[in-house]
């Protein structure tokens, strides 16, 4: 049915099998969208945040998502800039990620606030002198970027690909991408660092406090390290996961090794970094009082060690030895592990700093998330499955595909693509496909 | 605006110089009353709802905490310390919660030592509300809503709020602007003492508070804190404190008491060395 | 945002902040009305008719 808007040389399900696929994510987006308009109608008092808990669920995951969809710069940067052209079998991918992670950022934080029609204040208004608007400034700025890289992606669908003026502008963005490139790597490096450093310059909150140098805390340099660490690692994540959906070897081993060990030493220099910065940090306050002794806390130094130990240096040391990154089930633990790490690590700078009493004679505040914050916070994974799932079909997402999924009547593929598709994924769903050089 | 107006001899409608208005509070004196924090809910048209028992999702710009030294009788002894804002000056006005606010929507006046927030710019991204380490601001989760009749109480010179975004504790700023203008058609530039009080202050039955000029010797807030304004406002008076003192926030708040339990609760010490973070800021 | 904003001053902090957000937003500008001007260009001269996959 749709067979003219499906990329050349590829093979895709029956449109009701893809239509049943996007219908259950769609139902889980209405959820989302449903407590979304709950929010914005009724306001904030539809979450059970309070007066101890002002920033909660959603900063956390709108820094997770924005330190997960570093892999976007970062593979850009390695690409465009340091000329791993070998990257290039992955960075639509990335890009398309990337994309999504921002727009989930922006939309979350459109829920955040408490007056969602003067959110335009943050830019007219704008304190240059606060962390919060240089986020706001460098990720919407950065959210162009990323549109203008994946413009050419959607340009590429066969038909579009076709009118000549769409064709000539997507050869043109190609071609300056390498500056569009570096100017999203220039935006990154100073919005994942404010992130980091709005906890940092607190110093009425002495566990989020950090040193400075020049303008800004220790926590805004590991911020952007560790996007740059973890975010390509959230890439490879989501590489291994539409593999295993679609049953097919979409991104050539060579790309992912490399990817993987780009992750892997960022993340080892950023554990050594991180622990430098803990044990500096210990040295200055007395961590007890922010591990342990807070009676109804679940906070332990069970938190730290899985942090830097289990999902630090243990997936960094994975992804640096060669045996073990080449092994796609152990790949597979070590991003695994790295994902959860830096989402653990946005977890303790923003809920666990806040929810420390500072004030000696106050108590320790628990907070659980209510479901119009959980759904508003699972909305965005939905939109991103049907973005990915929609890119995979229609746009040449993965160059390589065709090349490495051959289909083996060539002249008649697109016709019969459909009727293929149905035997092989019932055949191959949940099989995990062999590295393309074993 | 927020950090540009560093100049204490800039006049203010025809002030002379710089104020830093503060308050010393007696704890020994407190009984716990609440009549400071009724009075400041009429004077500021601070809302409430049917159910407070959350007092997380309560507005009280001045909170009454009940402190105990935790011990069985006859040693047992509580305190009732009440917490307004305590418009912290920082370092050259770098309080924690104005310098984080994205829109400007906070500011430090150099002129009078207050931290204003401007309600009406306020987007409610409660950043502030992290910055401070004194949960003296409140987030307003709410749109405010007044029992029948009783909107006609209340008091025109303060705006009502809408729910989503920050309060907090103004020092009564509008009864200075009134007791300026009052002023100005008396042709005088200073005011005196008693012509700028928070309402907090005159509501305390047993005198509690007090309220006045950190810079002016004449006041009684700065006869009874003695602040060395060389050393960040550090009250020279051994029985008065500031909370959280080691933090560097330079609160304008003093608490005075004889009893060394209570004065020891009002730092956490989070710092192994007492006064080095204080001393950087 | 704008010198017009009445929170602007002419300091470091504004000059620094804003001269690197508006300078980031004129390379994607310039960066972007390059490619569409050339892309016209190169429509009007007949490129892109073909297929070149």
């Amino acid at each position: 049915m749709d067979s003219a808007l499906i990329p050349k040389g590829v093979k895709r399900c029956p449109v009701p099998q893809f239509g049943l696929w996007l219908g259950v994510w769609t139902v889980i987006l209405l959820w989302g969208v449903y407590a979304l308009l709950l929010i914005w109608f009724k306001g904030l008092n539809q979450t059970n945040m309070n007066d101890s808990y002002g920033f909660a669920l959603w900063i956390w995951a709108d820094l997770a998502v924005i330190a997960l969809g570093g892999g976007a710069f970062f593979t850009g940067l390695c690409k465009y800039i340091f000329g791993k052209d070998e990257l290039k079998h992955i960075i639509n991918y990335a890009v398309l990620l990337g994309f999504i992670c921002y727009s989930s950022a922006q939309l979350i934080l459109a829920i955040d606030v408490g007056q969602p029609l003067r959110a335009w204040f943050i830019f007219w208004h704008a304190n240059v002198h606060s962390m919060l608007t240089e986020v706001a400034f460098c990720l919407s700025c950065y959210f162009g970027v990323l549109t203008i890289e994946y413009i050419p992606l959607i340009l590429e669908n066969r038909q579009l690909d076709k009118i000549p003026f769409v064709h000539n502008l997507t050869h043109n963005m190609h071609e300056i991408m390498a500056v569009f490139a570096a100017t999203g790597a220039f935006l990154s490096f100073f919005h994942q660092g404010s992130l980091g450093g709005v906890a940092g310059v607190l110093f009425g909150r002495p566990f989020a406090f950090r040193e400075h140098i020049f303008i800004w805390p220790w926590t805004f340099f590991l911020f952007t390290w560790s996007a740059a660490a973890f975010g390509p690692s959230f890439t490879l994540l989501c590489t291994k996961m539409i593999e295993w959906i679609t049953g097919k070897k979409l991104v050539k081993q060579s790309a992912i090794e490399l990817l993987a060990k780009i992750s892997g030493w960022m993340m080892i220099t950023y554990a050594i970094a991180k622990t430098a910065d803990t044990a500096y940090w210990a040295s200055q306050v007395n961590i007890a009082d922010f591990y342990t002794n807070n009676p109804g806390s679940n906070y332990g130094y069970w938190i730290l060690f899985t942090e830097i130990v289990v999902c630090g240096f243990v997936p960094a040391l994975m992804l640096i030895t060669p045996t073990i990154r080449k092994n796609p089930v152990l790949l597979t633990v070590a991003i695994i592990l790295a994902c959860i790490g830096v989402s653990i690590n946005r977890w303790v700078m923003v809920l666990q700093v806040m929810a420390v009493p500072i004030i000696p004679f106050e108590g320790f505040a628990a907070y659980f998330p209510s479901w119009q914050e959980i759904a508003t916070t699972i909305l965005p994974v939905a939109y991103g499955v049907i973005l990915v799932s929609l890119s995979y079909r229609y746009l040449p997402v993965f160059p390589d595909e065709a090349e490495l999924n051959p289909i083996e009547d060539e002249e008649a593929a697109p016709a019969v693509e459909a009727a293929v598709e149905d035997e092989d994924s019932g055949d191959d769903a949940g099989v995990e496909p062999l590295p393309a050089e074993a | 605006m927020s950090q540009g107006h560093s100049n204490s001899n800039s006049t203010e409608k025809g002030q002379s110089r710089a104020k830093k208005y503060g308050m010393v509070i007696d704890l020994d004196k407190c009984t716990g009353c609440g009549s400071c924090m009724v009075a400041c809910m009429q004077e500021n048209n601070v809302p409430f709802k049917e159910d407070e028992t959350d007092k997380l999702l309560s507005l009280t710009w001045m909170r009454i905490y009940k402190l105990s030294n935790k011990k069985s009788f006859p040693d047992a002894d509580i305190c009732y310390l009440p917490r307004p804002c305590m418009h912290c000056e920082g370092h050259g006005g770098h309080s924690p919660c104005v310098s984080v606010c994205p829109a400007t929507a906070t500011d430090y006046s150099l002129e009078t030592g207050v931290v204003s927030q401007i309600y009406t710019r306020c987007f409610g991204c409660r950043y502030c509300m992290g910055a401070c380490p004194y949960h003296a601001r409140y987030f307003n989760w709410w749109d405010p809503v007044w029992p029948k009749g009783m909107e006609k109480s209340l008091s025109p010179n303060v705006s009502v709020r809408m729910r989503g975004i920050v309060e907090k504790c103004s020092f009564c700023y509008h009864r200075r602007q009134l007791a300026l203008e009052k002023a100005h058609l008396e042709g005088r530039r200073e005011l005196a003492e008693d012509e700028y009080q928070t309402s907090c202050t005159q509501a305390c039955p047993a005198g509690a508070i007090t309220f006045g000029d950190l810079f002016n010797p004449e006041h009684a807030v700065t006869k009874i804190a003695q602040p060395d304004h060389h050393l960040a406002g550090r009250p020279q008076n051994p029985d008065c404190f500031r909370l959280l003192e080691e933090l560097g926030t330079n609160p304008k708040v003093y608490y005075m008491t004889t009893r060394k339990w209570v004065r020891k609760l009002g730092d956490h010490y989070f710092g192994k060395k007492e006064g080095k973070r204080a001393a950087a800021h | 945002m704008f010198p017009f904003n009445f929170e602007w001053i002419w300091d470091m902090s504004h000059i620094v902040f804003m001269g690197g957000l508006w300078y980031a937003l004129t390379i994607l500008g310039i960066g972007m009305t390059y490619c569409i001007i050339k892309a016209a260009l190169d429509t009007f001269q007949g490129k892109g008719g073909g297929h070149h996959h």
